[in-house]
């Protein structure tokens, strides 16, 4: 993975320094609030329900094992001992004090890690591919152009005042598992007569007007990646709504110009920007792959699983993904225990996590868009090993992409946007189907709840997709149906009237009953209601 | 009745105005009229608080609550961990919302 | 002009600035003034006979301005171009990077201030409108 050198190095203890200093005078009283929101927010510190909350950067969800005790040491020594995996791949604190911030950011630095730009109106964290660098359909790794996007938006003088939160996805399979056509802009390496580019897609994103993002340019040179990037940006920056802040994204600003004429402005500031030196010099790519290189996996090792233990054969089956190669898996580590809170992690499950990385994974893990952890490169033989110490932490739900592996937003329990809990509605889901052998019956089914409309839960990419909103004061669930966040993507449509809390329980069994009655041989509950259509499952719901 | 609150600037801590000072209990709140600008001008100004503003609170049987849901759930913690309730002390207290 | 920082050898220059319309209807005016979103490029044409650009900021939020002078400047100009409005410490590195030479903001900035915050970055990531190496040149010997 990538690691600093005196310059990344440098510039986070900069970054530390000049937070330290900020938030000395703004406690001096130098700064008002005001002005040190959109500071503080550049730096991953929100003032939320409760306290301040930190929102850490893991870029494109890459971690390794010391990095991982970092995260356990901030959440023991700063907060109340848990962190909460987010949807952007980073992990967030709730209880933090403005006083422990600088600290707390001097600490990550020792072991290359920031709060940079995981908030406020810039370039957000890099997303990717859970799997990159270890999935087999994968065309290259497309974690070294992340990280070249990575470099390029850190600290961008022109882009740290965009009218509003810019997310990129990069991704290097057809098969999406980032959400990329959901994002600011997505990208995917794609070959063509054989050179590897960027397939750029922007103006998508979910929040209160999901839009899937158009195809913007099919094949971008690698030589102009960046380039490519920062013309985009530039017109969004220049042209992007700035009167409303509902309608500030870009997918609002492409949505509106239309496709066309967006591509005829970026292309045309493309054109422009040729000569300007914005790109990378080739040799930096070649620098970043080669922290990206295969790690010395052992060769001749066996394909085969003793799968003689009924319980472990059930995780295996669920939670093991094919892995490029021969002799090795990718393990999916599950943070939706029937009951928990999804995403949530222990400073004590941290450190096991970051053992287990260490000890069988080539001391790499992996966070997911979805809020599990991956262990990417473990040998197929140690994989019961691994799973006898998840079971012994309780930590082993053989559930991923099950029912009960629900995505929910913090909700109304720590959000101030947020206008009703999803954590309690996720906890009483996962109970109804508490049973394996359910939930295995239903198969894939992805289910996603987002507390408000601006969608962190990302309920529209749902297969089910659940919306709290707040109705007289009082809780109240609309049930989406349909939606996919993958390389079929589509946004999820709403059933009807909304549902109180237990109402939303009953209303996901009825449709998931109406999956189970009406599909066909091999059919997933999303294809099956894409074959059948919405006014089967109203039926069922509203009789 | 209204009652007045904000977040301790250096801590974040939600905290509620007594009158004269800012407590961590929504039942030390007290409540606040209509000359209670001048205390938040106040407050901002020596920076006790990042931000304050009055919410709609009524008398229960545990005390002093907000009504609506956020401002209730901001005051005692989030219903999902009970062990991180902040008050009332009672790990019963937040039965109230499940 | 109390509240003046000027990153130029030259001296200020006194002319007041007119208004983007103003100045393409028929004014000969050597300074203009851009409010947030006006189109830098329609100045394009004019840039020999400018001293000052002035681009307004009615709201730090608003970054449109810093996308004005990167274009000026990557259009030639080597005038003055100033950003005056709310111009808060933290904003001056970002600015100078994009072609701002001077500031004048509503509320005054402390020089010392100033000089600390300008003097923060030894390194920056991407190129911009100042001769600035990026790190990734400077690791490959540019």
């Amino acid at each position: 993975m990538y690691k600093y050198d005196n310059y990344d190095q440098e510039m986070v203890y900069t970054r530390v320094a000049e937070f330290r200093d900020q938030v000395e005078r703004r406690i001096a009283g130098k700064l008002t609030e005001d002005q040190f929101k959109p500071l503080r927010l550049m730096n991953g510190l929100y003032l939320q329900l409760h306290a301040y909350m930190l929102r850490v950067a893991v870029p494109y969800g890459t971690l390794n094992s010391e990095q991982m005790r970092m995260l356990a040491h901030i959440a023991r020594k700063y907060d109340r001992d848990y962190g909460h995996f987010t949807t952007r791949q980073n992990i967030q604190y709730n209880w933090i004090k403005l006083e422990d911030a600088p600290d707390i950011l001097a600490d990550l630095a020792t072991v290359e890690m920031h709060a940079i730009q995981t908030s406020g109106n810039c370039i957000r964290n890099i997303s990717s591919d859970q799997y990159a660098g270890a999935a087999a359909d994968e065309l290259v790794d497309p974690r070294p152009y992340a990280e070249l996007l990575r470099q390029w938006s850190s600290f961008h003088p022109e882009f740290s005042f965009l009218p509003r939160k810019f997310k990129f996805a990069v991704i290097a399979s057809d098969e999406d598992r980032a959400a990329m056509r959901l994002h600011d802009i997505g990208i995917q390496m794609v070959e063509q007569d054989g050179a590897i580019g960027a397939r750029y897609y922007a103006g998508g994103g979910m929040g209160r007007t999901p839009m899937i993002g158009p195809l913007i340019r099919d094949f971008v040179p690698v030589a102009d990646l960046v380039s490519y990037a920062e013309a985009i940006l530039r017109v969004y920056n220049r042209y992007g709504r700035r009167d409303n802040k509902y309608k500030a994204r870009i997918k609002i600003l492409v949505h509106e110009m239309g496709a066309e004429k967006f591509i005829e402005e970026v292309e045309a500031e493309f054109a422009h920007l040729q000569g300007q030196n914005i790109d990378a010099p080739a040799a930096e790519l070649e620098r970043i792959k080669g922290y990206f290189e295969d790690p010395a996996f052992e060769t001749g090792l066996s394909d085969e699983i003793d799968r003689s233990d009924p319980d472990f054969a059930v995780w295996l089956d669920q939670n093991v993904h094919t892995h490029k190669q021969p002799g090795y898996a990718i393990a999916v580590i599950s943070l939706k225990p029937t009951g928990g809170i999804p995403g949530d992690a222990s400073s004590a499950q941290m450190e096991l996590m970051a053992d287990l990385a260490e000890r069988y994974s080539f001391d790499e893990c992996r966070v997911t868009h979805s809020q599990n952890i991956v262990l990417p490169h473990v040998r197929k033989q140690d994989l019961h090993a691994i799973w006898q110490k998840l079971v012994e932490a309780e930590f082993a739900s053989p559930n991923l992409d099950l029912i009960s592996d629900i995505i929910a937003c913090p909700g109304l329990d720590y959000c101030s946007l947020a206008n009703a809990r999803s954590i309690p509605v996720a906890q009483k889901i996962a109970q109804r189907f508490k049973e394996i052998d359910r939930q295995k019956e239903l198969g894939e089914l992805k289910l996603k709840i987002s507390g408000c409309i601006n969608a962190c839960g990302h309920h529209h990419a749902g297969h089910i997709g659940i919306l709290g909103v707040d109705r007289k004061g009082t809780e109240n669930y609309q049930l989406l149906l349909g939606g996919s966040g993958a390389e079929d993507v589509s946004l999820a449509k709403i059933t009807g009237p909304g549902f109180d809390e237990d109402g939303i329980v009953d209303a996901v069994e009825k449709v998931t009953d109406v999956y189970v009655a009406e599909r066909e041989d091999g059919e997933r509950f999303l294809d099956t209601y894409r074959r059948v259509g919405m006014d089967r499952f109203k039926e069922a719901l509203y009789g | 009745m209204k009652i007045l609150t904000g977040n301790d600037l250096k801590t974040g801590d939600v905290v509620w105005w007594t009158g004269y000072d800012w407590s961590r209990h929504v039942s030390d709140a007290v409540p606040v009229y209509d000359n209670v600008t001048d205390v938040i001008a106040r407050e901002i100004a020596k920076r006790a608080v990042s931000d304050c503003y009055t919410v709609e609170a009524e008398k229960t049987d545990d005390g002093v609550l907000p009504i609506h849901i956020k401002e209730k759930i901001r005051a005692t913690g989030p219903t999902v961990r009970p062990d991180l309730k902040i008050s009332p002390p009672d790990p019963a207290a937040g039965n109230w919302v499940i | 002009m109390d509240n003046l920082l000027r990153f130029r050898d030259d001296e200020a220059h006194e002319e007041p600035a007119v208004t983007l319309d103003g100045f393409l209807d028929q004014s000969n005016a050597t300074a203009v003034r851009l409010e947030d979103g006006e189109d830098a490029r329609q100045l394009l044409p004019f840039l020999d006979r400018l001293a000052l650009i002035e681009i307004g900021f009615s709201a730090f939020g608003d970054g449109r301005g810093y996308s004005a002078a990167r274009i000026l400047r990557e259009h030639g100009f080597d005038g003055e171009i100033r950003a005056q409005g709310d111009v808060l410490i933290d904003q001056i590195a970002f600015m100078r990077r994009c072609g701002f030479d001077s500031f004048s903001p509503e509320t005054p900035l402390d020089p010392g201030d100033a000089e600390k915050a300008l003097a923060r970055w030894n390194h920056v990531y991407q190129h911009a409108a100042d001769d600035r190496q990026p790190i990734w040149n400077k690791r490959h010997g540019q």
